[in-house]
Parts: C-alpha cells; structure tokens; sequence
C-alpha cells in the first residue's frame, strides 16, 4: 500500500507505449516488405560493394544504410528479415507457449502420475545444452523454416512448462479453488475458468518474452547457417556475412543488429507492460 | 512528571499521494508506565510505533511535529544518531513471531547480535546477558534453546525470544506491535503476563499498539484511540472501561464482544458515529478513506 | 428429512507426518482428528471452538468434503458421505457451503464480484438472482462489477456470505470469518449471519479461536483439543458452568474489556 506505485504506473505507461510503437514498424515492415524496401535484398551489384551509410562520406544516394560486400541494399534486406523474423516470433513462440502452458497447468492442478511425469521429462530436457541440441535437430530434420520453428518448439517448451506448473501450484493452494470445489465445479472448470485467468498474466509475459527468444534461437541457427536457405535474407544470416568484413563496413553487421536488439528488447517490455496495464489486480 | 516519550503534533502523509496518515498526535509516555495505542486497521496506530522506533517505511514522510526520546528530539538528530540512540534506549517486539525470526540463523546470535552491534559489548557479555534473559522468559535450558533455528521452536516460545530480546538491552522503551495477535488465547494470556510481569520489573515505559480494547485493559495504565490517524481519545484504562468520552470510543467498546454477556456482543459502530468522527477528524480534507475492517 | 443434517460417528483424519518421512519408503501417519463424534440438528448454529493444533479446521473442511476421512462415518442428510468420489459429491455440493477465513484468498482475484457469485449458480453476471444476493448481504448491487481488491475486509467477507448463500443451501460452514475483521465489521457479519440464519432456516457450523464470538450467535458449541472432543454442551451450559479444565483455561484466557476483572 505505501509503495510509490503511481509513479511506477507511469513509467510502465512509456515502456508500453514505446515497446508498442517499434513491434507496430516492425510488423508493419514484415508485411510490406515487398512495397517498401528502396531495393531488391537479393540483387548484387560488385559495382555497389560496401558502400556505407547515406551519412558517410561515399555514400550513394538511396542506400541509406549502406550495403554489403555483395552490393546488396542492408536496409531492403533489414526490412525483409523482418518477415522471417515475425514468423519465427508468432509461431514458434505460440506454439512453444501452448505446448509448454497446457502440460505446465495439468501437472501443477492435476499432480499425480501426470506431474511426476512430465515434471521428470522437463528434468531431462534441461540437462541438454540447448545449442547443441538445436543444431542435432536441426540436422535430423534438414534446414528450412518448418525446422526451425520446429526445433525452437521442441527446445523452448520447458520454460513455460516450469514456470507455469510452479505458478498453478501456488494457485492451487489458494482458497478461491477450495471454493470453487465446494461449490461444485468440476476439476476442468476449476482450471479452465478459476486457475487459468490467475495464471494468464505470467503466461502473457513469457510468451512476448519468447517471442523475442524465438528471434534470437533463429539469428543463432542462421549464424551457424543452419537456418533458411542463403536467398532468403534473414538478421542473423546478415549478421554472419557482417561479421567476416567487420573492419571494412561495419554497417553490415551493426544495423541487423539493432534491428534485432529492439526487438528482442520491445518483446519483453511490451509483455510487461501489457499487464501491469491490464491486469485487474495490478490496476 | 516529565515523560521519557514525549509525542508532540507529529503529523505524517504518504509521499506520493499526500494522503494523511497522522493528524497533530500528542503522546506522552513516562518512564515505566504502560500506554495503549487503540483503533481500527489504517488509523495510524503502528504509524506511531514505527515513527518511534524509526522505521517508518520511505513512502511516509514527517510533515511536522517532534518525537522526544528521554528529552532528545529525533527529527534532529543525524539518522546515523538516530540509529544509535534508538537501538540504545528503544526496542521492539513485533507482531508476527515466525517472520520476526530468521529462519535460516540460531537463535543465540539473533539476540547477541544487536548487543555487540549496537550496544558495542563483547562477545562474551551478550551471550552471557542473552542466557540470563531467555531464563528469565521463562526458557526451559536456555543454552540448548540458543543453538536451535526458529522453526524448532512453537509459536509461543518464539513470542518468548522476541520478548527476551526486546529486553535483551535493558531499554527505557519498548513498543510492542500487535504482540499476541497470532498466538492462541491461552498462549495471549501468557505471553501478556509475562509482558507485564518483566515491563514492571524492570520499570520500562511501554507502547502498545493493539485492536483489542481487552488486551488494553489488562495491560495498560492509559490510552490513546486513534481515529485517521488522529487521537480521539487520551484517558486512564479506569476512566476509559468506566465511561469512554468520546462517541467513537465508546462505539468501539460496544463492539468488543464480552463472552459473560449472552445478550451483547453484536454492537457495530454506527454510521452516525463514524460519519461524525470522520467529518470531525477529517474535516480539513477527503484523502483519508478508511480501509474499511482489515487488520495488519 | 434427516432430522439431523449431519451424523458424525468416530471421525478420523490423518496425514502423512513428511517431516518424518524415512529416506524409502512411506512417511508414517499423523492423526489430526482422533474418531470423533457430533451431531448437528437441522437449524441449530454449531460453534466449534478450540486453539492451534485442535483439528477445527481439518474438520470444517472434512465435513464440507474437501479432506476426505481416513476413518469413521458422517451421515449428511442421511447419506453416508465420508467417501464418496468427487463426482458423487457433485449434486450434494449445492447443498453444502463453506465461507472461507481469508475473504482475499478464497475470492478469485481476477474476477469480478458479480461472477465470482454467478459461476456456482451458471448464470450470467445480469442474472437478478446476483444482485439478489448481494443486496441480502448488505452490499449495494453494483459491487457486481468490482474486483476483490477494491473492496474493504468486511465486504468481501460479505461477498463470501453472498456466494455461499446464493445456492440455497442448507448447511453452511463457516471456518474464523471474522478473525481478521475489526471489532465493528467483525460485529456486522456476525449480526448478518445471525439474520440470514433466521431468515434463511440455514444450519450452521462456526468455527472460531475466540469463545467471545460465540456467546451470542451458537446454541451448542464442542470444544476440540488435539483432534479429540472435550466438551460437547449448550451454550449456557458452557459458559455458564464448564465442566473441562480446558475450556475454563480457554472461557479465563479471554481478555475481558473490564479492567477491574484481573487475570
């Protein structure tokens, strides 16, 4: 009650905003890609060859961030990363964040047989190093997008799982669920229309959360090329070409990676302030 | 008689909101005697406790008034004087026996600990110090008792060590926050007593915050009801039990249920009388809305 | 009709003591209630008293049927309902309600008065049925569309009254509701549960630490200690003339506003 909690609201209302503002350019670059990117991201030209930012001396006029070493335009090909990068957020984190929550709420309301087991399989999937285990499934499933939503999946899904089943364990003990007994629920509803609402909020913020992991889990596939095929510009494809002429045009490796910073960053904060926003009891 | 608490117009609000918390409170405690802090939940009356002891949260500023301790004004002194004046002529015994303790240290050096610190003894004098007051709570092999963790012992002991330790220091004051609130009756009753029993050997003054207008009259020489964060009512336990003077006080009275009497028990304080009391406390401004029944 | 809601016969519950659990194997047995037996008449108010550690609470839920007893008989209504599956209790559940000791924690925070007293009912929130209920209890119907954490100690303790009584029950526990109420809220829903017993021929279980609350609103009280009954009488009787030392130690150790009554 005596915390400065109004002047913590405020502040969560500019991050919310702010975090807002950059996921609404970002989605909307993903989906206008092919209309607002000045160049074609795959069309080389030697002639071009690492021409630096629109503010540099022996920038060209229309390459405002510069381009590779191939004479591709770094800002088209930031814009149509976007879209492998928003497939991978959306997806992979959905589907992480429902496989993962679904097993994490039956093992923390229903315990028993179901947690022992699923609790020992989280214990055994941690005890990969996640890396490597990518890079396994990724090799047993070939490259492409499917796999690496796939693997981000398989990977991820412990986190929510974890979190939610501890979370719908402190749930459980709480007396509103004795109530809902006593008044008759079934052991479903209760979960569905009693535990779930209180566990919602923590969901919501791993899943952006996720979201912005799921980009990263995809820059690192790509960086070790084993992500989407090369004719595809994705961030940490670029990130990866960058690196190798990183003291003739840093450009090429430095504005991937702010595009990819923000968003990993506006991901988390959004997820935040979305329920110090929205959730009642926070209100 | 010169009071070695002496509260003068202290008045506090909340930081951010400016919501009133203490209203112009006047209280004066001599040396060795008892005074209760009555009210219901959100009318200030651990405020009061806290700002004694310095501990009010950070939110809580001080807007006026001045707290004397043994004659020395503690809004004016630096916090680090502050610090050591209170742990030297104050203490504490808290409301909740099992947070009160920590859970992962003995016992022994939980009580020592302040001693060395604050008191700068040796190491041997406040174990030493420390047995002899876990004996004279009434602990059974006080040696063994020290080398054991908090969650070994019953609520009830813990009680005991808290109040062990608050006399630990021999201080000229103590404040004892909703001490028996968590305990069973039967235990409230004995840990009362023991209160009593050590505040009059050793002449302590003695603040007590409490909600239980029972508890108050079997522990306290006088009174202070609290309304809003204001004193309503400033009487001896006598005058009080006998014929409260003020509206809500007696209101408050009403409402105590009396075990002896198969036909009262079930007062609330009327609407008159709170709408009154708040218009009369509160008149000057509406920030204050009473948190409406919930205690701690 | 039963003429006694509930018949309770060698009640026993225990649990497993895990601070004692060997390294394999299983932890052995704590008895939390000691086969007791009780039984309530259709419209009396049962107080049960007793400290830390008596099993009051254990037994308040074993009734309701959120524990299940290890032991003994407890005839609801006729029905021996000791053990029967979750789903047996179902169509019992209506009938059998509970208002609970910390009106914040058995309130779904994240759901509005006005449903959290619907779901039991499966009605929707504009259901009149819901401000029914919330104005028998005292509350203005609008409360409806308030959280949990908006209101005061003593409304929501008036929301609980408000869900459990929507049922129409017939038994209703209620386990310390007014421990953690202020001497005048704690007044009020005493003076409501007293009103809606009268109005509503309710049965009544109160559990309580304090016999002070009880005087008034119970016409038999048992006394528990350590999971076994100590005193089982009216409560005249009780107050009156206790015939166990623990309930003289109990009836001495309450605080009195009386200065001149010493201890």
């Amino acid at each position: 009650m005596l915390d400065g909690r109004g002047s913590i609201r405020r502040r969560a209302g500019a991050r919310l905003w702010l975090s807002a503002l950059w996921l609404a350019l970002f989605v909307l670059a993903a989906l206008l890609a092919p209309w607002i990117s000045p160049h074609d991201p795959l069309a080389q030209d030697l002639m071009l060859g690492r021409l630096p930012p629109a503010w540099m001396a022996g920038a060209e006029p229309g390459y405002w961030l510069g381009t590779d070493s191939l004479g591709r335009d770094v800002l088209s090909r930031i814009i149509h990363g976007a879209r492998i990068a928003l497939i991978v957020a959306l997806i992979a984190g959905t589907a992480t964040c429902l496989l993962g929550s679904t097993l994490g709420l039956v093992a923390g309301f229903y315990r028993g047989w179901a947690d022992r087991l699923i609790s020992r399989l989280v214990d055994i999937w941690m005890a990969f190093p996640p890396v490597l285990f990518a890079i396994l499934l990724i090799a047993v499933l070939g490259t492409g997008l499917t796999s690496v939503i796939l693997a981000i999946v398989i990977i991820d899904w412990t986190r929510f799982c974890r979190v939610v089943r501890a979370e719908t364990l402190n749930q459980s003990k709480m007396d509103y669920v004795h109530s809902a007994k006593v008044a008759g629920f079934t052991r479903l509803r209760t979960l569905v229309a009693e535990i779930l609402p209180n566990v919602l909020p923590t969901i919501i913020a791993l899943l952006t959360l996720e979201m912005g992991i799921a980009v990263i889990v995809e820059a690192i596939l790509s960086f070790v090329n084993l992500s989407i095929s090369t004719d595809q510009p994705t961030w940490g494809g670029m990130i990866a070409e960058g690196r190798t002429s990183i003291h003739q045009a840093w450009w090429v490796l430095v504005f991937p990676l702010i595009a990819l910073f923000f968003t990993v960053l506006a991901f988390a904060q959004f997820g935040d302030g979305l329920r110090e926003r929205f959730d009642p009891v926070l209100r | 008689m010169s009071s070695f608490l002496e509260i003068r117009g202290l008045s506090a609000r909340l930081a951010g909101t400016g919501q009133r918390l203490l209203r112009s409170v006047d209280i004066s405690l001599p040396a060795g005697s008892v005074r209760g802090l009555v009210g219901e939940s959100g009318a200030g009356k651990s405020m009061i406790g806290k700002a004694v002891l310095g501990v009010l949260p950070k939110a809580v500023e001080i807007i006026e008034g001045e707290i004397l301790l043994d004659g020395q004004d503690l809004q004016k002194v630096s916090p680090g004087e502050r610090r050591r004046l209170i742990g030297a002529k104050a203490a504490l015994i808290p409301q909740d026996p099992l947070t009160a303790l920590n859970p992962s240290r003995r016992i022994g050096p939980q009580i020592t600990d302040r001693l060395v610190d604050i008191l700068g003894w040796t190491k041997a004098r406040a174990a030493a110090r420390a047995l002899e007051v876990l004996a004279e709570v009434s602990i059974p092999e006080p040696e063994r008792i020290m080398r054991l963790y908090p969650h070994e012992l019953s609520g009830g002991m813990r009680q005991r060590i808290l109040i062990a330790s608050a006399f630990a220091a021999e201080p000229k004051l103590i404040v004892a926050d909703e001490p028996t609130t968590a305990l069973d009756v039967t235990v409230q009753k004995q840990i009362l007593k023991l209160i009593s029993e050590l505040q009059a050997r050793h002449g302590t003054a003695l603040l007590f915050v409490t909600h239980d207008l029972g508890v108050v009259s079997k522990v306290c020489d006088t009174l202070s009801v609290l309304y809003a964060g204001k004193v309503v009512e400033d009487t001896t336990v006598e005058r009080f039990f006998a014929a409260p003077q003020h509206a809500y006080s007696s209101a408050l009275l009403a409402a105590t249920p009396r075990h002896t009497d198969p036909s009262s028990s079930l007062k609330p304080v009327p609407r008159e009388v709170t709408d009154a009391v708040a218009a009369e406390v509160a008149v000057d401004d509406t920030t204050w809305r009473p948190n409406g029944g919930v205690r701690g | 009709m039963a003429d006694n809601i509930f018949e309770v016969a060698d009640l026993r519950v225990d649990v497993a003591d895990m601070t004692r659990k060997p390294l394999f194997g299983s932890a052995p047995r704590l008895e939390i209630l000691k086969g007791i037996s009780f039984t309530i008449p259709r419209g009396a108010v049962l107080g049960i008293v007793g400290g830390s550690g008596s099993g009051k609470t254990t037994l308040g839920r074993t009734l309701v049927r959120l524990a299940e007893p290890s032991g003994g008989r407890m005839l609801f209504d006729g029905q021996d309902i000791a053990h029967l599956s979750d789903a047996a209790m179902q169509p019992l559940r209506p009938r059998i309600q509970m208002i609970f000791q910390d009106p914040l924690s058995s309130l779904n925070p994240r759901l509005t008065v006005g449903r959290t007293v619907a779901a039991p009912l499966n009605a929707r929130t504009n259901d009149p049925r819901i401000g029914q209920a919330l104005e028998h209890v005292g509350l203005p119907a609008d409360f409806a569309r308030r959280y949990p954490h908006e209101l005061s100690g003593g409304q929501r303790q008036r929301v609980g009254i408000a869900r459990a009584i929507a049922m129409r029950p017939e038994f209703i526990l209620a386990d310390e509701i007014v421990s953690g109420l202020d001497v005048s809220s704690q007044a009020q829903v005493l003076m409501l549960l007293e009103t809606l017993v009268a109005e509503l021929g309710l049965t009544l279980a109160f559990i309580s630490h304090d016999l002070s609350v009880i005087r008034r609103l119970c016409s038999r009280v048992i006394v528990l200690r350590a999971g076994e009954i100590v005193e089982d009488a009216a409560t005249e009787d009780l107050f009156e003339r206790p015939q166990h030392a623990y309930t003289r130690e109990l009836l001495d150790a309450i605080p009195t506003p009386d200065p001149s009554v010493r201890w």
